[in-house]
């Protein structure tokens, strides 16, 4: 066994495994720094606003009395709050079942001139469930998420 | 009675399991070869236990015994017969119970009817079998007592999660299980063969059928329930890169690269570590996948319930079963003997590319979903969606399917480019040529989804050319498995492309009598009305669709309210045309009486599905002929024995 | 067999997957164990109730005002609903706090007269007076979010301890040395 090129195969195959690997990760760790969307509550968002075109996404307690919808019937603006400060987001599409005032909701999309436009509205199905993102949020606040979303 | 006798069999299958263990522990050592005889009766006896005590708890879920905890929080007396079924899966414990019994039922079919692996290697595999289902007969014992009573019982069931009341839901959680236990027998295989350092193509036979059949599970389930989510959830989608999903892709992409370099070790004695590492990769994707669901840990629409004892219960048993299994694999794998050569043109080549793309993508859709925990850990929240596992897994996967319109083509060992130039060329050119008219048709159309359909067009057309020049009849079923799983793949990914590429939605406010443009549909409201189900009410929106001015169908969709327990949930309407699919929602009514209509059309969607039912069908091919071949080749080999005996008296 | 430096080098290699591992070990540890520690301790613990005022939510008994709660005695505060099972399931216990002199007051959360009076019928009634929150308001106020949960208010009104989830038999002494604790 003494051809020259695939002497020592085995260790080729660990190199070129380990090159994929690392280039995998490389190429994992520049994409999430791109591409990852950021989770903001509404004091984050006042205190430092993500670039206009960056998808991020806000959570928060859907404020009571301010849902109103637009004439088209299919876009409803409302204020995020999180006890500190306000957001006013602008959705068009169908709102998830039990989006109610008061109730807590995590949106997707971006921010456009003090409004955030969002794609996507989520609303949990599990009673037990709570959104990770919502810890930080006062006990009460998130509290108050779990009960009004059962 | 039936919960106590349930509980009673539950833990006599793992005292059994002790046994197996220990039994099969002592067998391997010298002077134990006494004990050989005990080690499969023992594996087939656990596998009935646990399967007669799963059975009890689906009894106690059909007769909604409300005494059993379980029971009371997860069924209710009115459910229909369907869904008191799933609920006996459809919760924590339920589920964990499923999976000792596929695990149980698994070993023991393997201590049946394997018998082309040494003995030694086989009576190693059935005691890591055992090893590992001991950890969650624990996990189930001590923790999560599925037959546990009330003091008193309930009046009444709490019912079952609304959005899991859904006939392919009910089936879609014990399909993905099959899978990713069916995958702990690979795992076990591994161990087996790294214990009594037996890494060779008998190993990569005897475990190849395994592999293959928790795959075709695994490819079912991935396939139904992304339809599942795509029409349930009502967001036009069918893949959301959320953590449950990417829990079951994972151990696929894994059981994918381990399907393709067991054939190179089976065939000619090659890669034998790195098949034994995906053996035990795949298995530990499977664990991974479901920790990462059932401890909460990451967020999910799918989400179990959050508990960290739980949690760090499957932590422990994750960190004695992968950390063990990569120690072992690392103390032995150097007393693995390097497999036979092969030049960088052969076939060995192409399925190295394969299982270095595959596990590229497996990397990267692990850390897309494990890097939210780790930004967390220095304090900064994020998700992590489509915009970064789109892009950067077509990255992985365009060049997979190049090199698959070669691959089949090329010859074990050694082979000249120029032999398979022709063959290339033809698919090459029909990629070149789709790519080339949809730059000329749709310039605005993006780049990704462009790509997907040449690339598409292409593995269409490569995948059936090894059967060109080949005797019809005579061509091994495996070889057509593996025809119509790539044939599949290109089915799926030309819906998946055409999807991105040609879909159209519309979001509007409808009076009724109204109608509305989407695609080539036209879609009227002709009304709203109420009506009643066996445990919700819905509102139900009757629309008449046509299609380009044909005759009109009607479509129904509804927003459901369920009672027990209380719930609601979208029921989308679907119209399936040969070319493709009319999806509509029904949304709320607006302040002044006009109803919200969400209207999507996407041409080709189905193609998705279809093509993962068709590369699951390709796995059942390739099983079915392997198993017919062992089979022929056991009869022979009984005869030869027989004659023998008889030429021997 | 392959010379040494050719084994030297996947020998250190073969290692890598076990190193992953531990670190993804290590990663999931620390993710698994922070959100433990944001359980239990409530927010609401040494401040006064919310106002309210609710309806009876059965006919037999009172319904529940905070001024109840101010009358100098210390007293326990359970929030439950007849559609909750671990409610039925604590009963029990409730029922041996009552029987050793401890006054419990009860909300109702989003019930009908009818379904209470039938869930204390089956599991007994320990309560002086049942209030019914029928939009969970008082919950939400007082920091409950689900059932049941049991609250220790001192003899001002002040909520002295929250119990999340159903009173195991062993929690019954320890919600008594709370009450006493209360009390002085």
């Amino acid at each position: 066994m003494s051809t020259i090129k695939p002497k020592h195969q085995r260790l080729v195959l660990v190199v070129i495994a380990l090159v994929a690997l690392v280039g995998a990760g490389l190429l994992a760790a520049f994409a999430l720094k791109s591409q990852a969307s950021y989770f903001y509550l509404p004091s984050d968002i006042v205190a430092k606003p993500p670039e206009a075109d960056r998808a991020v996404r806000l959570g928060g307690m859907v404020e009571k009395g301010s849902i109103a919808h637009s004439p088209d019937g299919i876009t409803v603006q409302f204020i995020v709050a999180d006890g500190k400060a306000r957001v006013p987001v602008r959705f068009t599409g169908i709102t998830p079942e039990l989006f109610v005032e008061g109730s807590g909701v995590v949106a997707e999309g971006h921010l456009q001139a003090g409004t955030f436009m969002a794609d996507n509205l989520l609303a949990k199905h599990d009673e037990k469930y709570v959104p990770r993102e919502m810890r930080d949020m006062t006990k009460a606040q998130a509290k108050a998420v779990i009960a009004e979303t059962k | 009675m039936i919960a106590e006798i349930g509980l009673a069999m539950l833990w006599m299958a793992a005292a059994l399991a002790l046994l197996q263990l220990f039994a099969g522990a002592l067998a391997l050592r010298p002077g134990g070869t006494a004990l050989i005889p005990v080690v499969r009766p023992l594996a087939m006896m656990q596998g009935l236990l646990v399967a007669a005590a799963f059975a009890s708890l689906i009894t106690l879920f059909l007769t909604t015994d409300l005494s059993v905890k379980l029971v009371a929080e997860n069924s209710h007396s009115l459910k229909p017969f369907i869904f008191k079924l799933a609920g006996t899966w459809g919760n924590h414990e339920g589920s964990m119970l499923m999976w000792v019994t596929i695990m149980g039922l698994g070993g023991g079919f393997v201590a049946l009817v394997e018998r082309r692996l040494r003995e030694d290697t086989l009576i190693a595999t059935l005691a890591g079998q055992a090893f590992v289902s001991l950890g969650f007969y624990a996990f189930l014992l001590l923790a999560s007592n599925p037959f546990a009573r009330l003091p008193e019982p309930a009046p009444e069931g709490q019912g079952l999660n609304p959005l899991l009341q859904d006939v392919g839901l009910a089936f879609h959680p014990p399909t993905l299980y099959v899978g990713y236990v069916g995958l702990s027998i690979a795992f076990s295989f591994a161990i087996g063969a790294l214990v009594t350092r037996d890494v060779g193509p008998a190993f990569a036979r005897a475990m190849r059928p395994w592999v293959l059949g928790a795959w075709i599970f695994l490819t079912l389930g991935i396939t139904a329930g992304s339809y599942w989510a795509y029409y349930t959830l009502g967001w036009g989608g069918w893949w959301f890169w959320d953590p449950v999903e990417n829990a079951s892709l994972m151990p696929w992409l894994a059981a994918t690269a381990l399907l393709h370099s067991a054939s190179v070790l089976a065939a000619r004695n090659a890669l034998r570590a790195w098949t034994v590492m995906l053996g035990v990769v795949a298995f530990s994707m499977s664990m991974i996948g479901t920790f990462l669901v059932r401890s909460g840990i990451l967020t999910s629409v799918h989400a179990f319930a959050v508990d960290p004892t739980r949690g760090s219960f499957i932590l422990s048993l994750l960190a004695i079963y992968i950390g063990g299994a990569l120690a072992l694999f690392a103390l032995r794998a150097s007393t693995v003997t390097e497999g036979a050569r092969f030049a960088p043109v052969s076939r060995e080549a192409a399925l190295v590319f394969n299982n270095v793309m595959l596990c590229g993508i497996l990397g990267i859709v692990l850390v897309g979903t494990l890097y939210p925990l780790l930004t967390e850990a220095f304090g900064q929240k994020v998700s992590v969606g489509p915009p970064y596992f789109n892009p950067v897994a077509a990255i992985f996967v365009l060049p997979m399917i190049v090199v698959m319109f070669v691959g089949p083509l090329l010859r074990w060992r050694e082979d000249k480019a120029a032999r398979v130039t022709a063959p290339v060329a033809i698919p090459a050119v029909v990629a070149a040529f789709v790519l080339f008219v949809l730059v000329l048709a749709e310039p605005q159309m993006k780049l990704l989804p462009t790509l997907g359909l040449g690339a598409a067009a292409g593995l269409a057309v490569a995948s059936v050319i090894p059967l060109f020049g080949r005797n019809l009849r005579r061509t091994p079923l495996p070889t057509y498995g593996m025809v119509v799983a790539h044939f599949g793949i290109a089915v799926a990914l030309a819906g998946i492309a055409s999807d991105s590429a040609f879909s159209t939605e519309k979001l509007a406010a409808v009076n009724v009598g109204d109608s509305q443009q989407v695609g080539p549909w036209t879609i009227a409201l002709t009304g709203i009305e109420p009506i009643a189900g066996q445990n919700w009410t819905a509102l139900q929106a009757n629309l008449s669709a046509s299609y380009a001015g044909g005759a009109p169908v009607a479509l129904q969709p509804q927003a459901r309210s369920f009672s027990s327990p209380p719930g609601q949930r979208t029921e989308s309407a679907l119209k399936t045309r040969w070319n493709g699919q009319l999806y509509t929602v029904l949304g709320e009514e607006a302040e002044d009486g006009r109803w919200q209509l969400r209207l999507w059309w996407k041409p080709f969607v189905p193609l998705i599905w279809l093509g993962g039912a068709l590369v699951a069908l390709g796995g059942a091919l390739s099983l079915l002929g392997r198993v017919i071949r062992d089979v022929t080749r056991l009869r022979a080999e009984s005869k030869i024995a027989w004659r023998r005996e008889r030429q021997g008296r | 067999m392959s010379e040494p430096e050719a084994k030297k080098r996947p020998g250190l290699a073969v290692w890598l997957p076990l190193a992953l591992f531990a670190g993804f070990f290590v990663l999931v540890m620390f993710g698994l164990f922070r959100p433990a520690n944001r359980e239990v301790s409530s927010a609401m613990i040494g401040k006064p109730l919310p106002a309210f005022d609710l309806r009876p939510a059965t006919t037999d008994k009172p319904g529940l005002a905070v001024a109840k709660f101010q009358d100098g005695k210390p007293k326990l505060l359970n929030i439950f609903a007849s559609w909750c099972i671990p409610c039925a399931v604590e009963s029990p216990q409730l029922a041996a706090l009552a029987a050793q002199g401890v006054e419990i007051d009860g909300i109702a959360i989003r019930d009908r007269p009818a379904d209470v009076a039938r869930f204390l019928a089956t599991n007994g009634n320990p309560f002086a007076a049942i209030g019914a929150d029928d939009l969970s308001s008082v919950q939400l106020a007082i920091g409950s979010s689900g059932v049941p949960e049991t609250f220790v208010i001192d003899g001002k009104g002040i909520i002295r301890y929250q119990h999340i989830g159903d009173i195991r038999a062993e929690d019954v002494s320890m919600i008594l040395g709370k009450l006493k604790d209360a009390g002085s």
